[in-house]
């Protein structure tokens, strides 16, 4: 880690003039149901660097998973400004940003190396030199002797590690994490997290990950936002614990990490 | 359980199911029950199927290669439909109705138009049988491209997916076990569409065969034409199955292990 830190320093000065990789103020959006119009996000705006890890944590249905879906470009606020990279249409978003979702959504018909491979050959890369380069990634995510297992071969824990290389594949600016570990029981959730942390690390990407669990986004993120329930807008903001350095068990169980998430345990109530 | 012990439990039951009615029959027949030329003995139509074998065996040869060539016709029509449907509102809505309504059109009537149209050849032959296959095969692979996750499109859109890209490397593979039902049902009834095919106009085949047994009282003979076509149907099924387990190895597991 300390070898790589003036290299991401670096990476971060240059890109230090232009303009966060998310931009958001003022996001509304509304959904019209038989039963009315439902608010699922009554304003919020935010931003996150490149290079930043920014936690979102509300309660269930206050409008996590649209918001990345609007930054993503898959969806249209109803009001307010979003920008990704600066650039606000939605082509351009769609362009820059990659989602995670919550369940792997691997395809059945793919192997583990070609379901990673996927953003690749999507993006013209022909389907050797996709898997020379999802190859690579496994050796370094532990998953090289899975590279040929299909999906139904794999636990759960390797799917959303394939899911993971899938996602870092993409090569895009911003990431987009929606709950990506909430299917995944407790102790393969603290190891993936634990992984995913060292993951980031090693590219400065713009990274927005969305959560329930307020552990996970302390111990993930630069920052963290509790969100209100519905409509969901920004209610508190607080440092994480990224990059804190020693294993996991002992950054969550310090007396600070339990002073912040008591915080956003109040914030949530 | 032994493989022994399985095969017999998997083959005994239709097995004797289907001894006991053909032994049945025989008794019946041969206890003079019913006349000879309305209801042959099986053993008469197993000596038809030996006797006549050369003529069955050319007749089955040229049906054979209609059912085939009216199938496949109907595979790429049916799937080529089914897309344009799924890739448009507007010709699902003008077209659809279309589709439905053709199945509502009694063959037995359209045949002989046909006959009139392209003549005695094999081109009515396989606007027959497409016409009857192609039906199951469009509405499987329409709701199969249909019954894509909306998670999943939205992922592979993420990942840079355009609408070409969606429809080659979500929809159709997830579509492949829909398909596979639709082409299963459709290369059943394929062999009726022959038959119907060449009863409106033909010199071969076993439709024609059955059309000239009928005529001169040829009972035997037109049970053993019957025996070929119900062999036909279950070989073609076989081999639509198998195809199935090749191209959709997934689906299996994944059902074994929900």
């Amino acid at each position: 880690m300390s070898v790589r830190a003036p290299e991401r320093e670096s990476l971060m000065a240059s890109a230090a003039p232009a303009q966060p990789a998310v931009t958001i103020a003022g996001l509304t959006k509304e959904f019209s149901t038989r039963r009315g119009t439902v608010a699922a996000l009554g304003g919020v705006s935010l931003q996150v660097a490149t290079g930043e890890v920014l936690g979102l944590v509300g309660p269930s249905g206050c409008g996590k998973s649209t918001l990345l879906e609007i930054v993503a470009g898959l969806q249209e606020p109803s009001a307010g400004q979003v920008a990704v990279e600066g650039r606000p249409a939605s082509a351009d978003r769609l362009a820059a940003c990659v989602l995670m979702p919550q369940r792997d959504l691997l395809l059945p018909w793919r192997s583990a190396l070609d379901n990673a491979g996927l953003a690749l050959e999507l993006g013209g890369v022909g389907r050797r030199g996709a898997r020379r380069r999802a190859a690579a990634l496994f050796e370094r995510f532990g998953l090289g002797e899975f590279a040929a297992a299909r999906p139904d071969e794999l636990s759960g824990g390797m799917r959303q590690r394939v899911a993971f290389a899938r996602t870092l594949l993409a090569a895009r600016p911003v990431l987009l994490l929606d709950e990506p570990f909430a299917s995944l029981d407790a102790i393969t959730r603290a190891e993936l997290q634990e992984w995913t942390g060292e993951a980031l690390a090693a590219e400065p990407r713009a990274v927005l990950l969305v959560t329930h669990d307020i552990e996970e986004a302390l111990y993930l993120g630069d920052r963290v936002l509790v969100l209100s329930p519905r409509p969901g807008r920004v209610r508190m903001e607080l440092p994480g614990a990224r990059g804190a350095a020693g294993p996991r068990s002992e950054t969550v169980t310090s007396a600070e990490f339990s002073r912040l998430r008591a915080r956003a345990l109040e914030a949530l109530a | 359980m032994s493989r022994a012990a399985r095969l017999a439990r998997e083959w005994a039951p239709p097995a004797l199911l289907l001894g006991t009615l053909v032994a049945a029959w025989e008794v019946a027949a041969r206890a003079g029950w019913v006349q000879d030329y309305l209801l042959p003995a099986p053993s008469e139509v197993a000596r038809a199927l030996v006797d006549d074998r050369k003529l069955l065996l050319e007749d089955a040869w040229v049906t054979g290669q209609e059912v085939l060539l009216g199938f496949g016709l109907a595979l790429a029509v049916g799937v080529a439909i089914a897309v344009a449907l799924h890739a448009s509102g507007l010709l699902r809505r003008a077209v659809y109705p279309l589709v439905v309504a053709s199945q509502a059109v009694p063959v037995v009537v359209i045949a002989p138009i046909l006959v009139i149209w392209f003549g005695f050849d094999m081109t009515p032959k396989l606007i027959v049988i497409a016409l009857i296959c192609f039906f199951p095969i469009v509405v499987n692979t329409f709701d199969g491209l249909r019954a894509v996750d909306p998670a999943q499109a939205k992922m592979l859109r993420t990942l840079g997916a355009d609408r070409w890209a969606l429809l080659r490397r979500l929809e159709l593979p997830a579509a492949l076990p829909y398909f596979f039902s639709g082409a299963k049902v459709a290369v059943a009834v394929a062999v009726i569409g022959a038959v119907f095919g060449e009863l409106a106009g033909s010199d071969a085949g076993l439709g024609h065969a059955i059309q000239v047994g009928m005529a001169q009282l040829l009972t035997a003979r037109v049970f053993a034409a019957v025996v070929i076509l119900s062999a036909m149907a279950i070989g073609l099924f076989a081999l639509v199955s198998a195809a199935e387990r090749l191209a959709v190895p997934w689906a299996g597991r994944r059902k074994a292990a929900a």
